[in-house]
């Protein structure tokens, strides 16, 4: 299986790369300790995610209609929507817009969902020049990389290793390892990128439908500079960030920043509801909101993945998950990693792609328990598993069934006959007892760094009827 | 945890579930468990044809192969006595999971039914019993490993906690992110060998560190992984299933 080989080939580099892994531990215990101490409140926090979890929930069970209102508002505002059905028709729309004002420079901010359409590569393709101004962003765009989380970037790199990097493509600036000197040199090349650029990208965190608003959370700055700068702002987002109300918004806010970074409100919070209106002195002329939907409505058709919908991308699920601090967001061989991008890309991409992802997970919660929206990520890699080895072509989940074998059918259900008869079972164990000499202290990888089980010289089943204990 | 749990008064009969790790494995942790609960004054009813509680195919996917091996369970057990179990993962299992792998089922009533008088060994010993446990043992240091299903799924942490901190000249001492997995995860220690070792090894090293003379857990499935590597590397202390550890220290002719 090529996919799994790879993926275990990056997770074995990922695992012997000792500065990767301290710079994940490093960070992510810093960030684990920032939301904890950003809800000292435990019962405020559960209060909220039950907020958060419903206000995501009606935005998703009235979503078709909650789109249109959205165009609607957004529409009379002066806001050109635009539908995408696939990442393809979303980067034609964005080049579209670029060539009607004969544009070659774009600035973008912050957004996974240009990301997630590979929109750089697609417009360098095209001609076109895309500078990314997210001081992470912009540290990965140098060294020709994706993201490693979805909202520190960057974070798989040491200061060092920055700095580094700064220097190799900036010989001109001195060396420095002090971040708010490499801070200052990027505001300095990138200052002169936000006057020259014709058009300004930005994602969307929020998009409102009562009033045609498009939220964005944001701290360097950067994100408002992109979308008020350039004479033409577009935004691109997924179909699932839309929300009934502006009050729905301070709930998810407080999550979301709480959740992400610990911070009770990011540094910049802009809400967009119309371009530069007459009179006013700044602001893009034109503003464009691109909704893709990229497979999130085939996800939506399945009422327990449906969940995963109601993600805000707070990150936190990775910063709390022990495999992804131990092999780093690269790893998986997704854009989104972690939990949530365990359960969201092979839905998206196919099992058939990405079905070794659901598996890559101890189950052991810490996902599921950080969720500020309450997604039962566990529950949701546990159902992908079932669909990745299932054979019975009912599910409507891409690849289905593509990671059943034979082999492994067929132990399980000897396995389940087995534990399904308890005069099997209790001749088997008894069987491995009078053997366990016999057993091998080598059992594959597990002996590699444990040693072996011991099999007892007797089960729990005959000692409990030797000591007296009633059978029934 | 969020879940609001309703505990039974103190029965006369209990069940007991050993779970296929410590029938095969650590047989002596089940029968610990079922002394302490006798101790208490109730009788213990071990069904000879209990198996496995079901999780290794549940959890691999394999949802067609779980039902029969759950209805044998389900079977097994047919009065209404409470089920203690001796692991957070099997018992969460049994107590959670069950009733999933039976959804819009016609068995569903019958295996509901089953879930509800599920228990964790050590709440079961703590919130019915209220079991009161004098140490008999020598001064030590202890570290508590609390396997995830206990922690997050059975909200049973506290619970550990407390029947350790009964024990006199017991010290427990805390490893650097007591809450982070082990790596164990069954079937992902197998499909995911490297990144569970290196869960397992910085676990180990975290445990160590305490310079405990004795782990304790309260389930096999994370003691086997634990104390295999410890062993294997040659560092840390004895691990011991948490049943063990309170039968050995407060049992007087032991002592
Ligand atoms: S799944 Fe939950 S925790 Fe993970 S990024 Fe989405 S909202 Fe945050």
């Amino acid at each position: 299986m090529h996919q799994t080989a790879e993926f275990h080939k990056r997770v074995k580099d990922a695992l012997n790369n000792s500065q990767l892994r301290s710079n994940f531990r490093v960070a992510m215990d810093g960030l684990m300790e920032k939301r904890s101490n950003a809800f000292p409140d435990k019962q405020f926090l559960e209060e909220l995610r039950i907020t958060g979890s419903k206000l995501r929930a009606n935005a998703l069970v009235k979503q078709a209609d909650l789109l249109e209102q959205l165009e609607a508002n957004c529409t009379r505002n002066g806001i050109k929507v635009h539908w995408a059905e696939t990442i393809e028709e979303a980067n034609h729309i964005v080049l579209g817009i670029m060539d009607s004002h004969n544009a070659t420079r774009m600035i973008k901010g912050k957004s996974m969902v240009s990301e997630e359409m590979e929109l750089n590569h697609f417009l360098e393709a095209h001609g076109k020049e895309c500078v990314e101004s997210d001081l992470g962003e912009y540290i990965i765009q140098l060294d020709h990389e994706t993201p490693s989380h979805i909202i520190a970037p960057a974070i798989h790199k040491s200061k060092q290793e920055i700095a580094k990097l700064f220097q190799s493509k900036h010989p001109d600036i001195p060396y420095s390892e002090d971040i708010e000197t490499m801070t200052r040199s990027a505001r300095q090349i990138l200052r002169s990128k936000f006057y020259d650029a014709e058009i300004g990208l930005s994602g969307v965190n929020f998009a409102v439908a009562e009033t045609g608003t498009i939220c964005l959370v944001e701290n360097e700055g950067n994100g408002r500079m992109c979308t008020t700068a350039p004479p033409v702002h577009i935004a691109v987002t997924g179909i699932e960030k839309v929300l009934e109300k502006l009050e729905d918004v301070p709930p998810l806010l407080k999550l979301l920043t709480r959740s992400a970074s610990g911070q009770h409100i990011s540094t910049y919070f802009n809400m967009i509801t119309s371009p530069r209106k007459p009179g006013e002195k700044d602001g893009p002329k034109e503003v464009h909101l691109v909704l893709l939907d990229n497979q999130r409505s085939k996800i939506y058709e399945d009422e327990e993945l449906f969940d995963s919908l109601r993600c805000i991308r707070c990150g936190a699920c990775m910063n709390h998950c022990p495999v992804y601090t131990k092999i780093g967001g690269h790893a998986y061989g997704s854009l989104i990693p972690g939990p949530i991008g365990s359960v969201i890309e092979p839905q998206k991409f196919g099992l058939d792609k990405f079905g070794i992802l659901p598996t890559n997970s101890t189950l052991c919660g810490a996902c599921g328990e950080v969720c500020p929206v309450k997604i039962p990520l566990p529950k949701l890699l546990h159902r992908l598993r079932y669909e990745q080895v299932r054979n019975d072509h009912t599910g409507a989940t891409n690849g289905q069934g593509s990671r059943r074998s034979a082999k492994e059918a067929m132990i399980w259900k000897l396995w389940s006959w087995a534990h399904a008869r308890p005069a099997v079972y209790r001749t088997g164990t008894k069987v491995a007892a009078l053997f366990r000499g016999l057993m091998p202290n080598k059992m594959g990888p597990w002996t590699r760094v444990r040693t072996a089980p011991k099999i007892a010289p007797k089960s729990l089943h005959e000692l409990a009827r030797e000591e007296g204990f009633d059978n029934e | 945890m969020s879940l609001v749990k309703h505990y039974p008064d103190k029965p006369q009969k209990v069940y007991f579930f050993g779970t296929c790790l410590i029938d095969m494995l650590y047989p002596e942790a089940g029968l610990a468990g079922m002394q302490l609960l006798k101790r208490e004054g109730i009788q213990v009813i071990f069904p000879q044809n209990q198996t496995c509680c079901g999780q290794p195919a549940w959890n691999s996917g394999y949802r067609d192969e779980t039902p029969a091996v759950v209805m044998n369970q389900v079977r097994s057990f047919p009065k209404d006595y409470p089920i203690v179990v001796p692991s957070g993962s099997c018992a969460g299992m049994m107590r959670h999971h069950y009733p999933e792998v039976f959804k819009d089922k016609p068995e569903s009533d019958l295996v509901n039914a089953f879930s509800e008088r599920v228990f964790e060994l050590t709440e079961f010993l703590v919130h019915v019993l209220k079991i009161e446990l004098k140490d008999l043992g020598a001064p030590t240091k202890v570290a508590l490993h609390t396997s995830c299903s206990a922690r997050r799924e059975m909200g049973v942490a506290d619970e550990h906690e407390s029947l350790l901190r009964q024990l006199g000249n017991v010290q427990l001492v805390e490893q650097v992110r007591k809450a982070e997995c082990c790596g164990f995860g069954g079937t992902f220690a197998v499909k995911h060998p490297d990144i569970s070792a290196a869960m397992v090894a910085d676990k180990a090293q975290a445990i160590t560190e305490t310079g405990a003379e004795q782990l304790v857990s309260g389930d096999c499935g994370c003691l086997m992984n634990i104390t295999g590597h410890m062993e294997h590397k040659g560092i840390g202390p004895k691990g011991q299933h948490i049943a063990s550890f309170l039968w050995e220290r407060t049992h007087a002719s032991d002592s």
